[in-house]
């Protein structure tokens, strides 16, 4: 097993640690784990995106020129990353502020309101949590027993009494996503 | 075993010298290598082990704050970037020629110049043929894993004792900015001033006692017979380590037609490249340095026969490829590709490139 993510959208939308908390998910499952980010000028304008790489395997490349699925947050994002994702791969994205949705035909895509989800549990932090819950519905490829542990091991323990919040997020981003094609 | 965590390589360089009871870390801050001592801040080293975590004005002090140190016996280490390494050159000779131990990594940044924060491996010269001046050596250790990033501090520590002379942890911006599953090495306590005298007490300045001759640490040799002697023995030192301290992983080379040969990320990137090569029937194989002073050059002659051609995948225009050269002799066909200014290629570009230089 072996599935590459790429998450893209703006600094500030959790991208980082949507990817920290998803690969020590993996560490839990005990799986071969990387996490990639971009940290060059491009941080400075806005934008971050983050590689996470999970495998039963020992894992060769942290840079992957095509991946399995891609989490997409912003237009600037759909626009580099849409023609990366491998025929069959799982296009998820945030139809908030998209004004051009993706149009490939031989991929998975689906939706998620997580800003406005978010905006309904009052937890404008809860957004990126929300957007996880979604692609763990679509790719269960970490439990959600190990996702608790790996947001445990990824925040720290002052934060703790958060984890139930975070939770539930996940658990409404589960049930709000909306399958597109 | 212990237990694994996530780290960023730069957080893990950090941890791994409080952990292998370094005593020293002076260092000025430079993307993107900043989380060492953002991580060694954090950590508070000086509230448990002792050791000091020092900001220094510039490179060139930090530099010359370890020769200080290094000079009393104790294990001091910095890092920096590309342009901060360059400050640090003088300072690198001046320690090679005291013949004091010491551990300095760089994260390596495109350059020339302020260059670029996007990584790169364009320092190969700088850090294997000298950087600085006189004819002196480094042992350069090149990971490739976040997990070799803590091995690394460990080893190059001991290998800087054992031959005194400066180690060097050559990463890049991708092993130093990627975070991985890490196990970290258990903590060992710093030495006593007593394991010190044992370890360096013929030529550490610990304290002038009656019953020993003064020990002095110099790089100053003006008479010329003297320096000449004294580079003879600097050399005979390099060829030990030519001879004993080589360091390599070669991944399907058994039965390879071609050969790529990288180090640090750009050898993660042509793992996979190997694997989709093979996967498409054609035989090639990986040889990874993973010192790069010593070059695993007996190495290459030992697989130069076997060979149609060796391409050499750098993140620069073409500085490693020499080395590889001159262990060949000719025989064997040898190709450069590398990306250039922070750009980095995936493993498709990797095997485009080898297919091109080799028309397969």
């Amino acid at each position: 097993m072996k599935e590459e993510i790429i998450i893209a959208g703006f600094g500030g939308q959790g991208v980082l640690s949507m990817g920290k908390i998803l690969a020590y998910s993996g560490i839990m499952q005990d799986m071969e784990v990387t996490w990639m980010p971009s940290y060059g000028p491009e941080m400075r304008g806005g934008t971050a995106n983050v590689t996470v790489v999970l495998s039963s395997d020992r894992i060769s490349s942290p840079i992957v020129n095509k991946c399995d699925t891609a989490i997409i947050l912003n237009q600037q994002s759909l626009d580099k990353f849409e023609n990366i994702i491998k025929p069959g791969g799982l296009l998820l994205y945030d139809p908030n502020g998209i004004t051009h949705p993706p149009t490939r035909t031989d991929i998975h895509i689906c939706k998620i309101e997580a800003a406005e989800e978010a905006a309904h549990i009052g937890n404008a932090k809860a957004y990126n949590m929300i957007v996880l819950g979604a692609y763990l519905k679509k790719r269960p490829i970490v439990q959600l027993e190990n996702v608790i542990k790996g947001l445990k091991k990824s925040i720290p323990e002052r934060h703790h009494k958060l984890i139930p919040m975070n939770e539930q997020a996940i658990e409404r981003g589960m049930e709000a996503v909306i399958d597109v094609s | 075993m212990a237990e694994k965590v996530l780290k960023k390589g730069n957080e893990v360089i950090a941890l791994a010298a409080i952990r292998c009871g370094c005593d020293g870390y002076f260092g000025y801050p430079i993307t993107p290598q900043s989380e060492v001592m953002e991580t060694l801040m954090e950590e508070k080293p000086w509230e448990t082990t002792g050791m000091v975590v020092l900001q220094a004005e510039s490179e060139t002090s930090s530099i010359n704050m370890l020769y200080g140190g290094a000079s009393c016996g104790k294990k001091v280490m910095t890092s920096s970037s590309s342009p901060g390494l360059s400050l640090m050159c003088e300072g690198l000779s001046y320690l090679a020629g005291a013949e004091l131990p010491c551990l300095v990594v760089n994260v390596v940044r495109g350059g020339p110049g302020l260059g670029t924060i996007q990584p790169a491996q364009s320092d190969y010269f700088q850090a294997t043929k000298g950087g600085g001046h006189g004819d002196y050596h480094l042992i350069v250790l090149a990971p490739s894993s976040v997990q070799e990033m803590n091995d690394f501090v460990d080893l190059g520590f001991a290998l800087a004792f054992k031959y005194r002379n400066p180690a060097m942890i050559l990463a890049d911006g991708i092993v130093g900015q990627m975070m991985e599953k890490v196990e970290l090495s258990p903590l060992k306590p710093r030495w006593t001033d007593a394991e010190i005298q044992q370890i360096a007490g013929d030529w550490a300045t610990t304290g002038k006692t009656t019953d020993r001759p003064m020990h002095i640490i110099t790089s100053l040799a003006l008479d010329a017979d003297v320096a000449e002697r004294f580079n003879e023995k600097l050399i005979k030192k390099y060829n030990e380590i030519r001879t004993k301290e080589v360091r390599f992983e070669t991944i399907r080379c058994d039965d390879a037609d071609y050969l790529l040969v990288a180090y640090g990320a750009m050898a993660r990137i042509c793992q996979e490249t190997v694997a989709m090569a093979r996967a498409a029937g054609l035989k090639i194989g990986l040889l990874r340095p993973i010192t790069l002073f010593p070059y695993p050059t007996a190495e290459l002659q030992r697989l130069a026969p076997q060979l149609k051609g060796i391409l050499s995948v750098e993140l620069s225009a073409g500085q490693m490829i020499e080395d590889i050269r001159l262990a060949v002799e000719g025989r064997t066909p040898v190709k450069h590709y590398g990306r250039l200014g922070g750009m980095v290629p995936d493993p498709g570009q990797v095997l485009d490139a080898l297919k091109q230089r080799f028309s397969l």
